[in-house]
């Protein structure tokens, strides 16, 4: 791999992984904002829990992330091997997830938290083996 | 202020989003290595494989992973429930060996032992993170994290869970 062709491939996983982990925050901020899906649905049914979730402005945006990872991904994948690819951004977008949601969705994320997603992130890199 | 709200009932929910992602992957992988090879020439295929019933079964078991996965995020943590769930990987490995025959190297057993001991450390400990919220004029709910406790005591409700 040409220097000039791994930054391209460094860049093409980055973008998946700041997109994918947009996509989880969003999509997490709004669900936690919109409340506990068990007690809406026995308040209002199942109509009401989905109508509450799907006029989220932010479970919107969310969703448009994860497309645009998902288009990202495509894109990497034309480029780049699978085995490269998709347990690198995987595995990233953990820890990626980890620290946004330690800072941006303040969630307390202990010790016991980072060693579950270092596990993690070093297993599901492992599985491209 | 962190706590675990799970239940039988909760833990069932995440059993549902580790399956339907992992059964819905395999079926989706399934259903696409029986069609001829996609090309960016040939995008139609695409069309065609959305009606081929491995690519049906696949797409609603992952509709159904979506509805659980949110209904996850509604009483837990992210940095919760994506480690928890994520158990998923190693169903997608095992159903790989044992149904599609496929090769598992030492590495990639390392690999799922490595995410198993993830899971376990994961979900032996708290699960939701309580926040100070707001109720504003419409009575909707939104989380204020930045204000120290004294002052959410004095200026905001706090969410009960169960």
């Amino acid at each position: 791999m040409s220097p000039v062709h791994g930054l391209a491939t460094a860049a093409m996983i980055a973008s998946i992984v700041v997109t994918a982990t947009a996509g989880d925050v969003l999509t997490a901020s709004a669900m936690r904002r919109i409340g506990d899906l068990d007690e809406i649905r026995a308040r209002s049914g199942m109509a009401g829990a989905i109508r509450a979730v799907v006029t989220s402005g932010r479970f919107i945006s969310g969703v448009l992330c994860m497309a645009l990872s998902f288009f990202s991904l495509l894109f990497a994948l034309s480029h780049a091997d699978l085995s490269l690819v998709a347990p690198a951004s995987a595995s990233m977008t953990f820890v990626s997830n980890a620290a946004a949601a330690k800072f941006l969705l303040h969630e307390n994320v202990d010790r016991r938290r980072w060693v579950a997603v270092f596990c993690v992130c070093c297993g599901v890199a492992l599985l491209a083996h | 202020m962190v706590h675990s709200t799970m239940n039988a009932r909760r833990y069932l929910v995440l059993a549902v989003v580790t399956l339907t992602s992992a059964f819905g992957d395999t079926f989706l992988d399934i259903g696409m290595k029986k069609l001829p090879l996609v090309s960016f020439h040939h995008l139609g295929t695409l069309l065609v494989a959305l009606r081929t019933p491995w690519i049906i079964a696949g797409i609603i078991l992952l509709i159904g992973f979506f509805a659980s996965y949110l209904t996850a995020l509604s009483w837990a943590d992210l940095t919760y429930v994506l480690p928890a769930t994520s158990l998923g990987y190693v169903i997608v490995a095992l159903l790989g060996k044992y149904w599609l025959h496929e090769q598992i190297s030492g590495a990639r057993w390392l690999g799922i032992a490595l995410i198993t001991v993830g899971v376990g450390f994961v979900t032996r400990g708290p699960s939701y993170t309580e926040m100070p919220a707001l109720v504003d004029s419409q009575g909707s709910r939104s989380v204020s994290a930045a204000r120290s406790d004294d002052e959410a005591v004095a200026t905001t409700a706090k969410v009960g869970r169960p």
